[in-house]
């Protein structure tokens, strides 16, 4: 397990209900399952993220997927034809990226405390592989982020938490059917005055499983016997194909 | 019913695929052609990322090139030691056209140049056809006979290395066949095919073979550069998906045998014409989406898995 970027947003957090015992600001919070699995007829997944608070607050929640490096590529006509002419590498950007929260994200938190828990997908952070030019590594993040919005990975608009009573909150993340694999961190933050005054992580894992999940970590973790025993089946399969038409 | 092919990362009809290597599979029965020229861009256009379906094709490939092989091998029509020669040159040819595939993948050109490359190739072979068989037509119409020169002396006969092949009855230098193996080797990996459309007429004109030795001998060596391509790509790209190839190959070996029943009672012109059309209408479309402004000017090759 790669250790997430919301690691050090999640011990902060810890550490500042540590460093407040008498005020004792708590949140408790699970997830409905910590896994996901992927079988053969997936179609996506929900979660329900259930927990309570010790009062009145404003909850957010966030789920990230592994980081990964990613270059996105921008299309340009050449000769009369698109073709990818220019990219950007970023390092370390989650795979998957949901938020949830009680009001709409600006009511919710002040813009320093989004900015340092990294929450909402304008807040990650956007570092280049290589050197560039920051207005060029702007526009091509702005565009990852579009894409991502656009294939499910990263939520375009921040699911609802609702309260029943004044304690105990629930909302539903939805994981569509192109989620990548590997470990999740849920994180819930607890905001009093727009400032995040506590919070929790909690690990959701999203694996494959059965035959496919099999021949898949085969074609990866082992590529030349895969290679050879898929030319192998298909000797066979021409073989036998033509055994019934031998005397013809 | 749709399945999961776990290394596309896709979900497909399960009766869309095996009816696609049917169509495919009778069509090569009918023309005596591969078909992986058409197969590749298909798959592409049905939703199989292009570097999963170049490669899935060659792994098909090995399966039906073994099936016609044996076909040929039982009448006696594969000269060995040109299947042979050819495949020198084949693999020589496979190695850098798999090392090229990854080179464009890395610079996130691959796609646009497998589309690149189908769309000359089936451009140029619809054209052809069209005009080859129209004029078929209108031989079959006015008949007469041309006379043509058996044997004409060029360059190319004047080579070092002269082999004999003595199945073939020739006399050539080797460089030709390897030469002719190399370049179809290269082709084959970029694109997924067997090349036999290129190899089959290249090996009558330009090699001078007879040509009922040519079916046999060109399907042999296809099955090892397919073979060493599938092998390649499985271990540098992880592009193979055996699970569609299988797929595949149950739809083509079945089409295959219907096809080549069928193509003996079929008038030849008319159906090459009508391929000729179906060609030229898939470089049509591949061109097309290469010249439309995409929907995103931005996009993401690791989230499509390419």
């Amino acid at each position: 397990m790669r250790p997430g970027r919301g690691f050090p947003a999640a011990l902060f957090a810890l550490a500042l209900l540590s460093a407040a015992p008498s005020r004792a600001e708590i949140v408790a919070a699970d997830l409905s399952s910590h896994s996901i699995a992927i079988t053969t007829g997936f179609t996506g997944a929900s979660v329900v993220l259930f927990g309570a608070t010790d009062g009145l607050a404003d909850v957010v929640a966030v789920v990230r997927g592994p980081d990964r490096d990613v270059t996105v590529w921008e299309k340009g006509k050449v000769a009369g034809i698109w073709a990818n002419t220019d990219s950007v590498t970023f390092v370390g950007i989650p795979s998957f990226y949901a938020v949830a929260a009680t009001r709409p994200l600006a009511d919710a938190l002040s813009p320093g405390a989004a900015a340092l828990y990294k929450i909402g997908s304008d807040n990650l952070k956007f570092e280049t592989k290589f050197p560039t030019d920051p207005e060029r590594a702007k526009r091509f993040a702005r565009a990852l982020i579009d894409v991502r919005k656009r294939t499910g990975v990263f939520s375009s608009s921040h699911e609802k938490i609702a309260f029943l009573g004044d304690r105990l909150f629930r909302t539903t993340f939805f994981f569509p059917a192109n989620i990548p694999t590997g470990s999740y961190l849920v994180e819930v933050f607890l905001v009093r005055d727009k400032d995040v005054v506590g919070g929790q992580t909690t690990p959701l894992v999203v694996s494959k499983v059965g035959v496919d999940a099999a021949v898949f970590n085969f074609a990866h973790s082992d590529a030349l016997a895969y290679g050879a025993i898929a030319v192998m089946m298909a000797v066979m399969a021409g073989w036998i194909a033509s055994l019934p038409f031998r005397n013809s | 019913m749709d399945v999961y092919l776990p290394v596309a990362e896709v979900s497909l009809d399960i009766f869309v695929l095996l009816g696609l290597g049917a169509g495919v599979g009778f069509l090569s029965g009918v023309f005596g052609v591969g078909g992986g020229f058409l197969l590749t861009p298909l798959l592409i256009l049905i939703g199989v990322p292009p570097a999963i379906a170049v490669a899935s094709s060659a792994n098909q490939l090995v399966g039906a090139s073994v099936s016609g092989a044996l076909a040929h091998w039982q009448r006696g029509n594969v000269d060995f030691k040109m299947g042979f020669t050819l495949l020198m040159g084949g693999l020589a040819g496979s190695v850098l056209g798999v090392w090229l595939f990854t080179l464009l993948a890395q610079l996130g050109q691959i796609e646009l140049i497998i589309s690149l490359c189908y769309v000359v190739l089936l451009g140029a072979l619809g054209f052809m056809m069209a005009i080859e068989s129209v004029l078929a037509i209108l031989r079959r119409r006015r008949p007469g006979t041309v006379r043509r020169r058996l044997h004409r002396h060029t360059w190319m006969h004047g080579l070092p290395l002269k082999t004999r092949f003595r199945k073939s009855q020739l006399y050539i230098s080797a460089l030709l066949p390897v030469g002719l193996g190399f370049a179809v080797g290269v082709l084959s990996a970029v694109m997924g095919i067997g090349g036999g459309f290129i190899m089959v007429p290249a090996m009558i004109y330009t090699l001078g073979m007879p040509t009922a030795m040519v079916p046999g001998t060109s399907l042999l060596q296809i099955i090892f550069v397919a073979a060493n391509v599938t092998i390649l790509q499985a271990f540098h790209n992880h592009t193979v998906d055996a699970v569609l190839a299988l797929l595949l190959l149950v739809g083509g070996v079945l089409g295959a045998q219907f096809g080549t029943r069928f193509g003996t009672r079929l008038r030849g012109e008319q159906l090459r014409f009508l391929l000729a059309i179906l060609v030229l209408l898939v470089a049509a479309k591949l061109a097309r989406d290469l010249t439309l402004r995409p929907a995103d000017l931005f996009v993401i090759p690791a989230d499509n898995r390419i």
